[in-house]
């Protein structure tokens, strides 16, 4: 299957790897984006179209000339650091075309950067001599990894090099008794999963993005993903680092260990800074054993409080073995009925739908849990209506039906897509509201002279993560206009974040002061310009 | 033909979608701790008796469903596909208890007997059977208990009609090249394939009454059947393991390579 996948299908759990180059037509939510173009229903006529260049996208964003422009000598010097034909691509001195358009685009096909210069060490030594020689000579980066992020972190604007780490892919070693596992910045993240799984551990991160992110990039975009209820944020996952910081400095913080209370905590800086300050080549990682039986429920509901009351109860009864809470809003499960055809799990219509997921050590144990709090939603009439997964076929099909939304949403036209964290108990009215405001505009509607098809929502309950999505049958800038600012104000409203998992990377780098005051901005701005006084590190893009 | 007495039989086998490991002593494959779940052609058996008998209810079929009896032959933990059965819509279950072990159970004959004694103990009317379990592969247990009984039989379904009031079914099958239709007089032996229906899911409150519903643990000897064997297992080994490839640099390699393995 080799659907786009756009925004936060990245964070499905689907285990096929993602091709980098996406069929279907993938839309730009990018508020720059030019006025009512209609889209071509043909799914390969888009991907031949040329991708914007970014630049272009952003005429507000110039090229910095404190940057030097590469020079063949420059290229040359690469060449002899790093030995092998393989770790450069040199678009400088010959001209490398198709290869080098992969490392200059996103698998959105949404980016589109102008770099002539792609670099792939395979030691943290060659990343140091790398940026040292860059922040000497004045010439900007782009860290890399699997190139799968969603708001344009992980490809050029300009002209900068590209260093990516698909080289440095080594397991450096992994110990049973703590579950620690050390790993080079490059390993791919389903590799580091089955690596773990034979040894009877798990990745404490899964993404639908698993087949080719590195976790390198995961933990320098600190990403969340489906577990995050159950095995928390790489913040309190990651245990050591291990980076290199633009003038060549190695930090090895690479401790194995669970407890240090000895100084600041700098890796922490190194997480979710998207390579803004260095940039990371080693993660030790700790990670729990696998769980050995796993089981899926499907719920509909009557209400947004029978919801956040199904929360709580699973939260009480299934407390350590509750391993995933879901939430979709009906309008999101219709339009995954329209465009796959499956017959739903449930008959009969719910405004909401949820799914749980436990995982546990004991299968038995977890389904007696299991079963005496279903006994009890249902009985309580918290659950209107649910299924259980019997088999592991069901389980898949049950999970698609949260999965496939981003999906479904892509056959249907376009969407304008925003990743926000609210308080829980708010979470759902931004939907509400957003399709009040749209609909008193006169946009929604069911035939061709609407521009918005649905407004629908959906999300990690478990983590007060929403993903409000507007599906539209053409991009409107009146559309757009009717959303933005309105919805960062909304969220600024409820200290929510703009931002809850996808980063702010181009994206979204002009509205972190919706979720952060300026005192907050003007910290980070002076802890980049201590490590990054000359701004080579990944620049244009988070702050 | 009055109403219909169904009887079910469902298998409990590793769950379709986990890759068997063999175990150590190459006897079999690894079962403990290993995902079960109900084969997959025994769910469509399932779910195309519940359809039978929502038909009979809103007389969209002629004959009504009086019963339907689920059964399972296996260790401790059969009873779980059995309440999966009850929970789709059987009305009762019969659990009969043979010891597990990695020699694969009784085989297809002992079964097929022990099914003739339950249906006719049970005065059973149609016997709905997967085609064959995906554990063992062997495609026999209808066949062999049609034989038995000395009833006609109609395999592979992906269409089951009930005729008339006289019981007459229709029953369709894909045969090479296109379908087949048979028809024939209950009582009779269905076998089911992958196209006949799409299994329900088991849904909440349906899991609530089914464990209220009956579950009879029984015996072969009941049924005055023996585990006999005539088949032993010798060795179980895996499938070779596939070569990686190799690359080559252009044409003249591949010539070269080519002629190398004397495939030119």
């Amino acid at each position: 299957m080799s659907g786009a996948r756009n925004l936060s299908a990245a964070l499905r759990r689907a285990r096929v790897p993602r091709p980098r180059i996406a069929l279907r037509p993938t839309c730009s939510q990018t508020p720059q984006a030019t006025a009512a173009r209609s889209f071509t229903v043909s799914s390969t006529v888009r991907a031949d179209r040329e991708i914007k260049f970014t630049s272009d996208a952003y005429p507000n964003v110039k090229r910095n000339p404190n940057f030097a422009e590469l020079t063949p000598e420059h290229v040359t010097y690469f060449k002899e650091l790093l030995g092998s034909q393989s770790a450069v691509i040199d678009g400088v001195s010959t001209d490398a075309g198709d290869d080098i358009e992969p490392f200059n685009s996103d698998w959105m096909r949404k980016y589109r950067g102008h770099t002539r210069l792609v670099l792939k060490p395979q030691s943290t030594e060659e990343v140091s001599k790398v940026l040292k020689y860059c922040n000497e000579n004045k010439l900007a980066v782009v860290p890399q990894g699997g190139n799968t992020g969603l708001v344009g972190g992980s490809v050029p604007v300009f002209d900068e090099i590209v260093v990516n780490t698909s080289r440095m892919n080594n397991i450096r070693a992994f110990d049973q008794a703590s579950g620690v596992l050390v790993a080079d910045a490059g390993v791919i993240l389903e590799v580091a999963d089955q690596y773990l799984a034979e040894r009877d551990h798990l990745f404490p991160l899964d993404l639908g993005a698993k087949g080719s992110c590195h976790i390198g990039g995961n933990v320098s975009t600190n990403a969340g993903g489906l577990r995050l209820l159950r095995y928390g944020s790489l913040h309190g996952s990651v245990l050591g680092l291990e980076a290199v910081l633009p003038d060549g400095t190695i930090v090895d913080a690479l401790s194995t260990l669970r407890k240090n209370n000895t100084g600041y905590d700098l890796k922490q800086l190194f997480i979710g800074s998207e390579g803004t300050i260095g940039l990371i080549t080693g993660v030790s990682i700790q990670c729990p054993p696998r769980p050995k039986a796993v089981n899926v429920a499907y719920f509909g509901l009557e209400s947004f409080e029978q919801v956040q009351r199904a929360y709580l109860e699973a939260k009480g009864q299934l407390s350590e073995i509750l391993s995933a809470f879901e939430l979709m809003d009906g309008r999101s499960q219709r339009l995954v009925q329209d465009s796959t055809g499956n017959k739903q799990p449930i008959e009969g219509e719910y405004p909401f739908y949820c799914l749980i997921e436990t995982s546990g050590s004991n299968a038995e144990h977890d389904m007696a849990k299991l079963e005496t709090f279903l006994e009890n939603v249902m009985g309580e009439g918290i659950v209107a209506d649910g299924v259980l997964a019997q088999d592991e076929t069901q389980f898949q099909a049950l999970w698609r039906w949260r999965e496939g939304i981003t999906e479904s949403l892509s056959h249907l036209g376009g969407t304008y897509k925003y990743d926000v964290s609210i308080p829980l108990s708010e979470l759902y009215q931004l939907v509400e509201d957003c399709k009040q405001r749209l609909t008193e505009k006169g946009f929604v509607g069911d035939d061709d002279s609407f521009p918005v098809r649905a407004v629908v929502g959906y999300g990690h309950m478990g983590d007060s993560n929403l993903h409000l999505n507007v599906a539209v049958r053409r991009y409107d800038k009146e559309v757009e206009k009717a959303i933005e600012p309105w919805v960062y104000e909304w969220i600024q409203k409820r200290q929510g974040s703009i931002s809850a998992e996808h980063g702010l990377g181009i994206a979204k780098r002009d509205y972190i002061g919706y979720s952060q005051n300026e005192t907050m901005v003007k910290l980070m701005k002076q802890l980049k310009n201590l490590y990054d006084p000359n701004g080579i590190m990944n620049p244009y893009k988070y702050i | 033909m009055s109403a219909l007495r169904i009887l079910v039989p469902v298998k409990r086998v590793i769950d379709y979608a986990i890759k068997p490991r063999i175990n150590k002593a190459q006897t079999g494959v690894e079962t403990t701790g290993v995902k079960h779940s109900m084969n997959p052609f025994d769910e469509l058996s399932v779910e195309e008796a519940v359809r039978l008998r929502q038909r009979g209810e809103d007389k969209s079929s002629p004959v009504k469903v009086e019963n339907i009896l689920a059964l399972s032959a296996g260790g401790p933990k059969t009873p779980d596909v059995l309440r999966t059965a009850m929970a789709m819509g059987a009305d009762r279950a019969f659990h009969i208890d043979v010891p597990e072990g990695a020699d694969g159970g009784p085989e297809p004959l002992t079964i097929a007997k022990m099914l003739r004694g339950v249906v006719e103990k049970e005065n059973i009317n149609l016997v709905l059977l997967g085609k064959q379990a995906i554990d063992g592969d062997q495609g026999q247990t209808g066949q062999m208990l049609a034989g038995l009984l000395g009833w006609p039989q109609a395999t592979q379904a992906s269409k089951v009609d009930i005729k008339d009031e006289a019981g007459t079914v229709e029953v369709t099958h894909e045969v090479d090249g296109g379908v087949e239709t048979l028809r024939a007089k209950l009582p009779m032996i269905i076998t089911t394939d992958l196209r006949l229906n799409e299994p329900r899911y088991a849904s909440l409150p349906n899991i609530m009454k089914a464990k209220k519903k009956p579950l009879e643990k029984k015996t072969l000897a009941d049924f005055g059947v023996e585990d006999t064997r005539r088949l032993k297992t010798l060795k179980v080994t895996e499938p070779p393991a596939r070569k990686g490839g190799g690359k080559v640099e252009d044409v003249d390699g591949l010539v070269s390579k080519l002629k190398e393995l004397g495939a030119l």
